[in-house]
């Protein structure tokens, strides 16, 4: 998955500030012909979960707030192609939650947050058959250019 | 005019990579049944394994979620559009929640080495302080477990064992030394984890776990580690543990071969989903009857101490779903995906266990060695074998078992060959058969009378019995 430095940057921004809640977004982007995922822009979405006690350990995206951003994403000829969400004072590895819930073929961008700074961050995807998650590589570009 | 279903990116290279489908007029239902029979990889991702949609799956007929219609009966024809709508939940591994007490000044320096770890650090140092963990068994499995649980700094380690140390036990359950021979095992793996750091409490329950006090013992414990040694205190662990939303942090042993796993229903699988029933009783021979490498029980106890570290500092992926197969021989680790059974009587979707029950009974155990048959004792045998020389005794463990030691004049035939070699004996002949501890021949016995033999006894106690009772001469093993 590439993704250009200005977008990362807003990522990380976001999550750092919903810490320490687990804060989470919608990646916008399209796949190119060699099967290379573009990342072009990155949705904030409001974990749904916030305000119940599960905030720090759980996220949830709606389907509403999912279907908003796809039509406005088409509209730029673009889909949602992933998800990201923080890991709060833990490692960017998926949880068995998060493979329980997890959809195939969006990429998944976890990033750990400690102590309230950004750590190490991890691009995922589901095998087909669910039974786990399969690292894909992260590439970050200085430019959105391609 | 056909109804238009929106696939959601996602699920397109599942459905040949189309974007917009037409389907006849129906239900929801109908529309999506209809959906996965034309593209059946579909379904994993639509369905739970019991048919019900899986809970981040919405569909919107036109505008509205089906929930605010009527869910699968809701109709749709005519300009219909059904969507597939993603809503995407996930979040960290959870934590157990756990006291974090401040440490002290001489702890700081105790557990430096974890200090600078950034996994533990400081809040994972005080949460291991903190937890509560208990361990069934003091044995080979606990052993090693509660040294390095100790070691570790886990504030709390309940014990529950009322077994004394025997002599045999040590050439694995480290915990004990030759100057505890003949204490309670709680007692000596209590001075010994005082010794190794004082700044751990031990809770001894010098008790058999039992259906009847399971639940008071394990409920103020955060996590409970499986050190058993049977199969009816394995499934009431589990059972228990199921019951009371706890991780069991299995481990087992046999020979050259050791498990792991971590059992949380409320997570995946529990033990009843991977072995639904006990094996038949003497099936599996117990450590002390098959014997075990002592380096295994450390090796396997080993991890569960880990396993139980990781979840209480809440790092790293942990076994849950996972069952380890530890082979000491080939030194080879096999790793089993375990699934949870939709159908498991206690954790499954529609439980039938719901308290704990009889699990002697459960695991077909009515008598002491699992099988009934007339006994003679050690001392009676020695007088009456006097009396009538013509007493025909057969030994029925193994060749190598022999070889440690056997009783004058008895003859081989190990439990194995024995139905092959009825013919050997005289069918109104006054037989007895032993064995090491009295579980084996008495299963021998029950293959003698099946094949007629009429008159035969299980010597009680097997040879270990006779080395203590009639004869010091035969040494114990």
């Amino acid at each position: 998955m590439v993704i250009d430095a200005d977008t990362m940057a807003a990522v990380r921004r976001q999550l750092e500030a919903d810490y320490p809640h687990e804060g989470c977004g919608l990646l916008v982007g399209r796949t190119m012909v060699d099967g290379e995922v573009f990342v072009t822009d990155r949705v904030p979405v409001q974990n749904v979960r916030l305000g119940d006690e599960a905030a720090s350990t759980r996220y949830l995206i709606s389907p509403e707030d999912f279907r908003c951003a796809d039509t406005r994403a088409a509209a730029a000829g673009d889909e949602v192609i992933g998800v990201y969400h923080s890991h709060p004072d833990v490692g960017p590895f998926p949880s068995d939650y998060d493979r329980e819930h997890a959809w195939p073929w969006f990429h998944y961008l976890i990033v750990s947050v400690k102590a309230g700074l950004v750590g190490e961050e991890r691009v995922w995807q589901l095998l087909d058959d669910r039974s786990s998650f399969v690292e894909q590589d992260l590439n970050l570009k200085e430019s959105k250019c391609l | 005019m056909p109804i238009t279903i929106n696939i959601p990116a996602p699920l397109r290279p599942y459905a040949g990579d189309r974007k917009v489908m037409n389907a006849e007029p129906g239900t929801v239902d109908s529309i999506l049944k209809e959906l996965v029979a034309a593209h059946p990889k579909l379904k994993a991702h639509l369905y739970k394994e019991a048919g019900k949609l899986q809970n981040f799956v919405n569909i919107y007929v036109n505008d509205t979620d089906v929930r605010e219609l009527a869910g699968g009966e809701t109709p749709v024809s005519g300009d219909d559009t059904v969507s597939i709508v993603p809503s995407i939940a996930g979040g960290r591994p959870s934590q157990l929640s756990v006291a974090t007490p401040e440490l002290e000044p001489a702890e700081i320096l105790r557990y430096s080495r974890h200090l600078i770890l950034p996994d533990v650090g400081l809040d994972g140092q005080r949460r291991l302080k903190g937890a509560r963990i208990l361990l069934v068994g003091a044995g080979g499995l606990g052993s090693p477990a509660a040294l390095y649980l100790a070691a570790a700094g886990v504030g709390t380690i309940g014990l529950v064992d009322f077994d004394k140390v025997d002599e045999t036990n040590l050439q694995r359950q480290i915990i004990h030394g030759t100057g505890s021979v003949g204490r309670s095992k709680l007692d000596s793996a209590e001075a010994r984890i005082r010794d190794l750091n004082p700044h751990t409490k031990v809770e001894k329950f010098e008790t058999r776990l039992t259906s009847q006090n399971a639940f008071e013992i394990l409920r103020e414990f955060d996590v409970v580690v499986d050190g058993t040694d049977n199969f009816p205190t394995r499934y009431l662990v589990n059972d228990a543990c199921v019951l009371l939303d706890k991780p069991n942090v299995y481990g087992s042993i046999f020979r050259f071969e050791g498990q792991a796993s971590v059992f949380d229903a409320r997570l995946g699988p529990c033990y009843r989903c991977v072995y639904s029933e006990p094996p038949p009783p003497g099936l599996v021979p117990s450590c002390a009857e098959g014997g075990v490498l002592g380096v295994l029980p450390g090796i396997i106890g080993t991890m569960q101490a880990l396993e139980t570290i990781k979840l209480i500092i809440g790092r790293g992926r942990s076994l849950v779903g996972r069952l380890i197969l530890f082979d000491a021989m080939d030194f080879t680790f096999r790793e089993l995906k375990l699934k949870k059974d939709p159908g498991c009587p206690i954790c499954g979707e529609h439980p039938t266990i719901t308290e704990l029950i009889d699990y002697e009974a459960f695991c077909g155990i009515d008598t002491e060695s699992g099988h009934d048959g007339p006994e003679i004792t050690a001392l009676d045998l020695s007088t009456e074998w006097r009396e009538k020389p013509d007493l025909v005794v057969i030994d029925v463990r193994d060749h190598h078992e022999w070889q440690i030691c056997h009783i004058e004049g008895t003859i081989l035939v190990p439990l194995g060959e024995l139905p092959q070699r009825l013919n050997e004996f005289d069918g109104h002949a006054d037989i007895v058969t032993h064995c090491h501890s009295g579980a084996r021949s008495m299963r021998a016995l029950e293959i003698l009378n099946a094949a007629g033999f009429a008159s035969v006894r299980s010597l009680k106690g097997g040879i270990d019995a006779w080395s203590t009772d009639v004869d010091p001469g035969v040494p114990r093993y």
